[in-house]
């Protein structure tokens, strides 16, 4: 099963789903049904302690000229940042370089506390789609990634299901890409991950006690490139989810207008 | 007026107590509460940030390294990190350090506590985004680098006791005047001043707010110094400030047994 949160018509539905229903209609409390854009699309989870990796793709860390880290590299997030599926993130008229990044999402289901690698999964509710945007601009040299440039609000785009553990053979071997306005521009496999999802929540609870809705953000592979607004993100993970967003600008979002149409150049 | 969150015997969750000084008996709907079986509660139930060199004891302390590699330059915007849901502890909370750990920096705090969704302050609307104030000790692991987030160092469980009130934002006239005390096993180690903030409660609010939003319950601690005092296992911990009262915790060694 896969599930989502949604708004429609006054109220938030929790919205289950069977893995191979099809895309299009949703099944709303009560028996009824909605269209996947009558809906606004909430986070599918409340997130609770929201971790995040950087460079935790060997490619990306070569990218961005890092050398791949002796232990995983964590920040945290705050819920300020976190939005559903189809919503708008903003960039500041005083960005240079904003980009998305597409990250395997990992929802943790029960209490953990030292739990050995081997285990690691059955702490794992389920799996979504993360979209973590960043402003390079704003990246110091403190705390890095500093939070000024990683806890913006509505950067982190989650969603639009989340997808029971049972339901996905291996997160290990997932094709993860974005597209910018339908061009492919990142293009990875969740297998490329420096530190896999067992180390990861063996990591994490050897240092505190994971609870039900704290998310990992696995981090993300090369193919970074700079979004402007009015640009189409949709962030796609194999067997998980197809996450949409546009870029908005200071003047749309602020003053509640639809975001720009994308820069000619950029279709 | 204070503001504390409670468990009683008999109530099916936590309940708000009220007192008009920290030394009254906490009252639940006009009746004491019977103390002796209360369990206090953290005053705050949203997530808490921190931010650090905010003081010039900590410019002080880390001084040239701002301008050596991998820092290259002083930040020019509030640096923060977050506790996260897992550290926050009540009152008279025992605080199992990670094992191998014999020190802890002792961070006592000013929390700020919002009330509303709070962003795009200006310093004459902020105030009007913040319910109160509370106490906290941000427990940290010693580490003399600030390049990298404190996941290790930060955020073990019960790595920020809070409370045990919230101070009304009225009943405090001047935030950046406090006077905040530590105690190490009732001995006084340390003393200062939020006066000697960088950037003073509303000016944080502000800056922070440039780039993000709190939410209701949300907490700011507004610093403290790098040069804090340390304690270790076996110890007792209180910090004080004057009209909130006194947050006490203990810290004990790992010792195999989930706590």
């Amino acid at each position: 099963m896969k599930h989502a949160r949604v708004a429609f018509d006054g109220r938030i539905h929790d919205v289950h789903a069977a893995t191979d229903a099809p895309e299009g209609m949703l099944r709303l409390a009560g028996g009824r049904h909605a269209s996947d854009e009558q809906v606004v699309w909430l986070p599918p989870i409340e997130p609770r302690t929201a971790f995040a990796l950087a460079i935790n793709y060997a490619d990306h860390a070569k990218e961005l000229k890092f050398k791949k880290p002796d232990a995983p590299l964590v920040f945290l997030k705050g819920r300020n940042a976190f939005i559903g599926n189809r919503a708008t993130s903003r960039r500041t008229s005083d960005a240079t370089f904003m980009h998305y990044e597409c990250e395997l999402a990992v929802v943790i289901g029960r209490h953990a506390k030292n739990v050995k690698a081997a285990d690691a999964y059955a702490y794992v509710a389920g799996y979504t789609v993360a979209n973590d945007y960043v402003i390079r601009d704003y990246l110091e040299n403190y705390y890095r990634p500093n939070l000024r440039a990683k806890n913006r609000d509505g950067l982190t785009v989650l969603g639009p299901w989340l997808v029971d553990t049972a339901d996905v053979a291996d997160p290990m071997n997932l094709k993860l890409r974005t597209m910018v306005n339908g061009k492919i521009t990142q293009n990875g496999n969740t297998k490329d991950m420096v530190f896999g999802i067992p180390a990861l929540i063996a990591y994490l609870s050897s240092i505190m006690t994971l609870s039900p809705n704290d998310v990992i953000l696995t981090g993300t592979p090369e193919g970074v490139v700079d979004v402007q607004p009015g640009d189409e993100v949709v962030c796609e993970i194999q067997g998980i989810g197809r996450l949409i967003n546009r870029v908005t600008d200071d003047k749309s979002y602020y003053e509640g207008l639809p975001p720009p149409q994308a820069p000619i150049g950029n279709l | 007026m204070l503001h504390a969150r409670v468990s009683l015997p008999g109530q099916s969750g936590p309940v708000q107590v009220h007192a008009a000084t920290p030394g009254d008996t906490p009252m639940l709907g006009g009746m004491p509460i019977d103390v002796a079986h209360a369990r206090w509660l953290p005053p705050i139930e949203g997530l808490v940030y921190g931010v650090i060199l905010n003081d010039a004891d900590s410019l002080e302390h880390y001084g040239d390294r701002m301008h050596q590699a991998p820092h290259v330059k002083p930040p020019t915007a509030p640096v923060l990190y977050i506790k996260p849901y897992n550290t926050h502890v009540n009152h008279g909370a025992v605080v199992t350090l990670p094992a191998g750990a014999d020190r802890v920096e002792i961070g006592a705090s000013l929390g700020i506590v919002f009330s509303s969704s709070c962003a795009c302050v200006t310093m004459e609307s902020a105030p009007a985004s913040v319910a109160g104030y509370t106490l906290a000790i941000d427990l940290s692991l010693p580490k003399d680098d600030l390049y990298r987030p404190p996941i290790l160092e930060k955020c073990f469980d019960g790595a920020c006791p809070m409370g045990p009130w919230m101070v009304d934002r009225d009943d405090v006239p001047d935030p950046n005047a406090l006077s905040i005390r530590t105690y190490v096993n009732d001995e006084l180690v340390a003393t200062r001043s939020t006066g000697d903030m960088l950037r003073p409660v509303w000016k944080l609010v502000t800056d922070v707010c440039d780039f993000m939003s709190f939410h209701p319950g949300d907490v700011l601690l507004a610093g403290y110094p790098l040069t804090a005092p340390t304690a270790k296992p076996g110890d007792r911990i209180a910090v004080e400030i004057d009209g909130f009262g006194r947050l006490e915790c203990r810290i004990t060694l790992a010792n195999g047994v989930a706590q």
